[in-house]
C-alpha cells in the first residue's frame, strides 16, 4: 500500500450491545419497514397508462418546428441545427424564400428529423438562432415502422400545433417575429 | 395405535392440498405486495381487482411455458429434484396440526398401577373406551396420533435439502453447484440448533406427539413464555432451513445468478417455489404448535362451548391466525434484513446458536430436575440471551474480514 498523505484508512465501527443482540436492531428495521407498509398514501409510483406523468417543462422529448405569427415555419434554413447535431439526424433542403416573405432570404423546402437516430440532447434547440426548433415534453413517441419515425416538416409543424393547443408546451420564444437573432441591432 | 379410515383420510388429504396450493399462490402475491408496499410501490395490480388473480396468471404461465432442459444436465436427477423438493415439503405437512386436536391416549402401562405385572381387564377396558373416544373425535391433522411427531417433521423437512442438492448437482453449472453446496452446509449447520431448541420443550411435554405438545401448553401455558430463547433459536434456524432471507445464500441472486435454480424454468421452477412456500407454511404451523400453544388462546378457544363444529372452526381459525402471523413475519423480515455473508452465517450457527441452545437446554434440565417454577426458565432464557450479547461486545473482534475502508480527499474534507 503506497504511503498517501491525503488518504485515511478507516476501521469499521465496533458493534455495541444492541447490535450484538441483533433483536433491537432488527426491531428497529422492522419498525421502519412496517411504517412504510402502513403508510399506503405515500406511494411514489404512478399508475402510468391511467395516470399521465407531469413532465418538467425542460424535458427533451419529440421535436417541433415553431410557427411564427403568420403561421409560417420560423425556420430560416441556416443549417445550424444540422451542424450542431451529434447524431446527424436532421436533414434540411433549403430554398429561396417566396417573394412575399420579406423577413428572410431562405426557408426549408424539406426539414426531416429521424427520430430514431436522434439522441434527444437538445443541441439543435440551443443552436437555432431563431428559436425555430424546440424539444417538447411529448415522451410517448412510438411507431410501427422506421418510416413512421422519420418526421418531415408537416409532421414537425403538426407537433407544434398539437402541443401548443394542448397547452403542455407553450411558445417559449420571447423575441420578435423570428426570434432574438432576427431583431434589428 | 392410529387406524385410518381411507375415505376420511383421502378427503382430508384432498382438502389440505386444496387449501395449501392456493395459499402458496397467494403467499407469492402477498410477498410481492408486501415488498411493494414497503418500498412505497403498488405491487402487482393488473390482473383482477388489486391484482388478486395474479397467482392464477403466474401458475398458468408456469404450465404453458416450455420447460428448457440444458444439454449438459443429468436429465433424470434434473427432473427428480424439483419433485423431491415439493413432495418432501408436502409430506412434512402431514403430521402438523392445523385445527382442533386431542392428545392420543397413552400406553396402558401408564394407566395401570406402577409395578403390576399386566394390565387388568378393567384398565384395558378403560383404555379401550378412551381410545374409542379419541378415534371418534375430529382431529385437525392429516395423520393424527403419530407418536414420532416432531421427529418425523424434522427428518422429512431436512430431506428438502436433497431436492436442492440434486438440482444443483444435476444442473452441471458452477453457480448451481455453489448454491447447492452452500445450501447443504447451511442446512446441516442449522439443523443442530433447530433440534436442540426443541429438546427443552420435549423435556416438559414428555411426548414427541404434536397433539400432546399442544395439550401440555393448553394446560400449563405457552412455551414462548417459558422458553423465549428457544423460540428465538427455533425461528432463526427455521428461517435458515427454508432458505429465506436473511439466510437465502443458496439462491443469492446477486452472487450466484439463482444458485440451484439457475437452470430451471417453467413448472420445474414452479415446483421448487411450491416446495419452498409449503415449507414456510409447515414451519409457521410448527412455530404455532410447538411454542405458541396451537389452538389455545387464553380460554377463548372454549367460547363455542361444547359444539363440535363451531369449536372446531374456532380452533382452526386460531391456529391459522397464529400461523398467518408467522407467515407475514417471514415476509416482513425478508424485506427488512439484508443477507448474511457466508462466514457470518456459519459464525452465527456454530459460535452463537449452538452454544446458546446447549446452555438453554442445560437450564431447562436444571429447572425440570429441581422442580422450579416454569418462570425461572423464562429468566434463564432472557439472561442467556443478554449474556450472549455482552459476550459479543466484550470478546467480539468487530466485523470479521471486513476490509478497511479507503476515504478519499473530498470525504476527508467533509469531516
Amino acid at each position: 500500500m503506497p504511503a498517501e498523505s491525503d488518504v485515511m484508512w478507516v476501521e469499521p465501527a465496533k458493534l455495541g450491545l444492541f447490535e450484538q443482540l441483533y433483536l433491537p436492531i432488527i426491531t428497529d428495521g422492522l419498525t421502519t419497514t412496517v411504517k412504510h407498509l402502513l403508510s399506503i398514501g405515500s406511494r411514489r409510483t404512478e399508475s402510468y397508462p391511467e395516470q399521465e406523468p407531469k413532465m418538467p417543462p425542460n424535458y427533451r422529448g419529440v421535436h417541433r418546428l415553431n410557427r411564427d405569427a403568420d403561421g409560417r415555419t420560423k425556420c430560416v434554413a441556416c443549417y445550424m441545427c444540422a451542424t450542431a447535431c451529434p447524431a446527424h439526424c436532421i436533414d434540411i433542403v433549403a430554398a429561396p424564400a417566396p417573394a412575399a416573405w420579406k423577413d428572410r432570404e431562405k426557408y426549408p423546402e424539406t426539414f426531416v428529423i429521424d427520430e430514431l437516430r436522434c439522441i434527444y440532447c437538445g443541441m439543435c434547440e440551443e443552436a437555432c438562432p431563431v428559436d425555430a426548433i424546440e424539444l417538447t415534453t411529448l415522451y410517448d413517441l412510438t411507431g410501427l415502422s422506421r418510416e413512421q419515425m422519420i418526421f418531415d416538416k408537416e409532421k414537425l409543424l403538426s407537433v407544434f400545433d398539437q402541443t401548443t393547443k394542448a397547452g403542455t408546451d407553450p411558445v417559449r420564444t420571447s423575441g420578435g417575429a423570428l426570434g432574438p437573432a432576427s431583431e434589428p441591432k | 395405535m392410529p387406524e385410518f379410515d381411507w375415505l376420511t383420510l383421502s378427503i382430508v388429504i384432498f382438502g389440505v392440498i386444496a387449501v395449501v396450493m392456493p395459499t402458496v399462490g397467494y403467499l407469492t402475491l402477498s410477498e410481492r405486495k408486501i415488498s411493494a408496499w414497503m418500498q412505497d410501490r403498488f405491487g402487482p395490480n393488473r390482473v383482477g381487482p388489486f391484482g388478486l388473480l395474479q397467482p392464477l396468471a403466474d401458475g398458468g404461465k408456469f404450465f404453458l411455458k416450455e420447460a428448457p432442459i440444458p444439454r449438459q444436465v443429468d436429465k433424470v436427477f434434473f427432473l427428480i429434484a424439483p419433485a423431491a423438493s415439493m413432495c418432501t415439503a408436502l409430506v412434512a405437512l402431514a403430521v402438523v396440526p392445523w385445527g382442533p386436536t386431542k392428545p392420543p391416549v397413552g400406553p396402558v402401562a401408564t394407566i395401570n398401577e406402577v409395578g403390576s405385572p399386566a394390565p387388568t381387564a378393567d384398565t384395558v377396558e378403560k383404555f379401550e373406551v378412551k381410545q374409542a373416544a379419541y378415534k371418534e373425535s375430529f382431529k385437525g391433522v392429516v395423520m393424527p396420533g403419530l407418536d414420532i411427531g416432531i421427529l418425523y417433521v424434522f427428518a422429512v423437512g431436512s430431506l428438502a435439502v436433497y431436492g436442492i442438492i440434486l438440482g444443483g448437482w444435476a444442473s452441471d453449472n458452477k453457480y448451481s453447484l455453489l448454491g447447492c453446496m452452500r445450501s447443504s452446509a447451511q442446512i446441516i449447520s442449522y439443523e443442530i440448533p433447530l433440534g436442540m431448541s426443541i429438546v427443552g420443550v420435549l423435556l416438559y411435554t414428555g411426548t414427541l406427539n404434536l397433539e400432546g405438545i399442544i395439550d401440555w401448553q393448553a394446560k400449563n401455558g405457552w412455551f414462548i413464555a417459558f422458553q423465549p430463547l428457544a423460540f428465538l433459536l427455533f425461528m432463526t434456524s427455521v428461517y435458515a432451513e427454508c432458505n429465506r432471507l436473511p439466510f437465502d445464500l443458496p439462491e443469492a441472486e446477486q452472487e450466484l445468478v439463482g444458485g440451484y435454480l439457475t437452470e430451471y424454468g417453467s413448472l420445474n421452477f414452479g415446483m421448487f417455489m411450491i416446495g419452498e412456500y409449503t415449507h414456510m407454511i409447515t414451519t409457521s404451523l410448527l412455530m404455532t404448535v410447538v411454542f405458541c400453544g396451537g389452538w389455545s388462546l387464553f380460554g377463548l378457544e372454549n367460547a363455542a362451548g361444547d359444539s363440535v363444529v363451531w369449536g372446531g372452526i374456532l380452533k382452526t381459525a386460531i391456529v391459522l391466525a397464529k400461523a398467518g402471523f408467522f407467515l407475514v413475519m417471514y415476509q416482513l423480515v425478508r424485506w427488512t434484513i439484508p443477507r448474511f455473508r457466508f462466514d457470518q452465517l456459519m459464525d452465527l450457527a456454530w459460535k452463537v446458536m449452538i452454544p446458546l441452545s446447549i446452555l438453554h437446554l442445560l437450564g431447562a434440565m436444571l429447572v425440570r430436575e429441581f422442580g422450579l417454577s416454569n418462570w425461572v426458565l423464562t429468566g434463564i432464557s432472557v439472561a442467556l440471551f443478554l449474556a450472549a450479547g455482552v459476550a459479543g461486545v466484550v470478546f467480539g473482534k468487530g466485523p470479521r474480514n471486513t476490509p478497511k475502508r479507503r476515504v478519499t480527499v473530498p470525504e476527508l474534507a467533509a469531516r
